[in-house]
């Protein structure tokens, strides 16, 4: 029995060998035949891991802005257009609230000295956002309750704006124009956009914080028409967003649609949702590829045994079972497939690398996509070259040595 | 020398069907061949001397009749079993020596070893061995294509031999080679069978038929005449 057993290891290793000689026997035709699957496994591998490169990245950048916050946005109605700041101050005195901070945007040219830049995106704070964020200032000083209090006219500015206007240069202390208005930079800070997709979806980060109050002045409103809510720690966003949304519908005197208030993470589950749905369709579509690879496996591998007539014949009657004859011919067409399933799996991880630095986000070496891709080439390879293995093992040795 | 039977044949039928016409190949056939016989099957092509082949060499199965070949009636055995038989008991030898030609002439010589179950080593020093009685000691790596028609053929009956066959079975062994090899594979056929090895020759050829030591004649699917080569 064990003698029987040895034989057969020995067999199987016989047929992995003679198999690989014919496959490279064959280079152009065993390629052109693994080049189906090669394409399928590059595709769905590609696919899924850039989608999971994304969502990972998503993950996390709407984790750095967004966990325990909730974003509101003012319609207003015809009576009251906005949010003043002592509505503000209502919010902030809510139990769930820590603290608000105001968002009042500026889009206009900014020059320093000879320099000018237009449609620079200017945005209006208040010290709590700094002060929430303690790490974001680099340099100088951030802005305070006393330049809230004050309008004064002050800003810090990214790294970006340093580096269009003051490379080289200390830029604490210089005068910048903003729409004509001086202000005298005092700190520098790193933008925090969490990575490219984020700031797709938070429209991107300012260039120059003024104080919030300076920009409403510029802006001649006295209204505040968007605004994002810290909730303290530990505290339910959904009942959060009720309770606010409570104390604004007294603010707006119960008008239909005045205000939204939304939760980071609801838009992140959303988006999630989305992404994944989107990466199973479009792994639906990608595998359709390897189903038409499979079928050119087939293909070829039913040639291949009209082409050994003659061979499979002669093993017969050499004492070749039909059990052997059919390994022989699963163990090539699993082969083919696998050859390329593995090179499906390099491009396709070359791709996915290239797909992630183009859109920004972190390559994330996905190791289930790629037993995906090489479980789905050896499960093709097999269930495609059964018919033409089995034909091979029933085929007559005397008609097949007459075909000689 | 033991008389002892090595098949045995009895009222041997064998149906085709070639074109929707019903062909009767082979009828009655009563055959019985002893250990270490030399015999000649000597028919016109069409005679169904092929198929009769085929039939002793469990390659193909009789329509009707009876086959005992060894003690065990063949009729009886499934398509593994045969296989097994055939890779124990038989070496083929066929007309065009049917070699596969991707496989170096060593390579060739394994391949029955392979469905045996002979481990890589033991393969080779045996195929090793066989090339050397044959006369092919340095030309063990050449491919098929760079041998000449009588050294292929000695391939063949290397690979016939390898496996320690008790009967050799050859169709038409000498059909493509010059007259003067054809005498060196005969002269080796007669080596063998002196090895008390049995042998069984078919061709339409009486010069060769008449290496062997009995002869049978085969017109029509029936044998006509039996007897040995001073008969003939």
């Amino acid at each position: 029995m064990r003698k029987k057993i040895r034989g057969t290891f020995v067999m199987i290793g016989e047929c992995i060998r003679m198999s690989m000689d014919n496959i490279l026997g064959n280079k152009v035709r065993s390629f052109l035949t693994l080049l189906g699957i090669m394409i399928g496994v590059t595709a769905v591998i590609a696919l899924i891991s850039t989608v999971s490169g994304v969502s990972g990245s998503l993950e996390s950048s709407f984790n750095s802005m967004g966990a325990g916050r909730l974003s509101v946005s003012v319609t207003g109605s015809d009576l009251k257009t906005g949010m003043t700041p002592e509505d503000l101050a209502e919010v902030t005195a809510l139990d769930s609230v820590d603290g608000v901070v105001p968002s009042v945007s500026l889009n206009g040219r900014v020059s320093y000295e000879k320099t000018v830049e237009s449609n620079v995106s200017v945005s209006g704070r208040n010290a709590y956002y700094f002060l929430s964020n303690p790490d974001m200032i680099l340099q100088g000083r951030a802005l305070n309750f006393i330049d809230d209090d004050n309008a004064t006219y002050v800003c810090v500015i990214s790294q970006k704006m340093v580096d269009t206007f003051f490379f080289g240069i200390n830029p604490l202390g210089k005068t910048i124009y903003v729409s004509g208005i001086p202000f005298s930079v005092v700190g520098r800070y790193e933008e925090d956009d969490g990575g490219g997709v984020a700031s797709m979806f938070s429209g991107g980060s300012p260039d120059i914080l003024i104080p919030y109050t300076t920009a409403m002045k510029i802006n001649n409103s006295r209204e505040i028409t968007s605004f994002t809510v810290y909730l303290k720690e530990g505290t339910d966003s959904e009942a959060a967003a009720a309770e606010i949304e409570e104390r604004m519908d007294i603010l707006f005197d119960f008008e239909d649609d005045c205000f939204t208030v939304t939760a980071m993470t609801s838009i992140e589950e959303t988006m999630e949702t989305m992404l994944s749905m989107m990466s199973t369709l479009l792994a639906g579509i990608a595998s359709i590829a390897l189903i038409v690879g499979g079928i050119g496996i087939m293909n070829m591998m039913l040639t291949t045994v009209t082409e050994r007539t003659m061979e499979i014949g002669l093993k017969k009657a050499l004492g070749a079972i039909p059990w052997q004859i059919q390994t022989q011919f699963l163990i090539e067409s699993f082969l083919l497939s696998m050859i390329g399933g593995l090179l499906g799996v390099i491009t396709g991880l070359g791709l996915s690398y290239a797909l992630c630095n183009v859109l920004k986000t972190n390559f994330v070496l996905n190791t289930g996509a790629i037993l995906l891709g090489v479980g789905f080439s050896a499960a093709v390879g097999i269930i495609f070259g059964w018919a033409p293995a089995r034909k091979a093992s029933k085929l007559n040795p005397i008609d097949a040595l007459r075909a000689a | 020398m033991t008389e002892e039977v090595f098949f045995e044949m009895k009222e041997i039928d064998k149906d085709y069907i070639m074109g929707g016409e019903p062909m009767h190949v082979l009828k009655k056939i009563n055959l019985s061949i002893q250990e270490g016989e030399y015999l000649s099957v000597l028919g016109p092509s069409g005679s169904g001397k092929s198929t009769l082949m085929n039939i002793i060499g469990c390659l193909d199965t009789p329509t009707a009749g009876q086959y005992v070949l060894r003690g065990r009636e063949v009729e009886e055995m499934d398509e593994v079993e045969l296989a097994h038989l055939r890779s124990r008991e038989i070496g083929f030898i066929f007309q065009n020596s049917q070699l596969l030609n991707r496989l170096t002439a060593r390579k060739n010589v394994e391949l029955p070893l392979i469905y045996a179950g002979v481990l890589p080593k033991e393969r080779r020093k045996r195929a090793e061995a066989m090339l050397e009685r044959v006369g092919l000691a340095d030309r063990m790596d050449h491919l098929p294509t760079q041998l000449s028609g009588g050294q292929q053929q000695r391939v063949a009956i290397a690979r016939a031999l390898v496996g320690n066959p008790s009967i050799l079975l050859a169709d038409e062994p000498t059909g493509a080679l010059d007259q003067k090899t054809g005498a060196q594979i005969m002269e080796l056929f007669s080596e063998l069978n002196r090895e008390y090895r049995t042998v069984i020759m078919i061709t339409h050829d009486m010069n060769i038929a008449a290496h062997a030591r009995r002869i049978i004649r085969i017109i029509d699917g029936e044998i006509m005449e039996g007897g040995s080569v001073s008969d003939a």
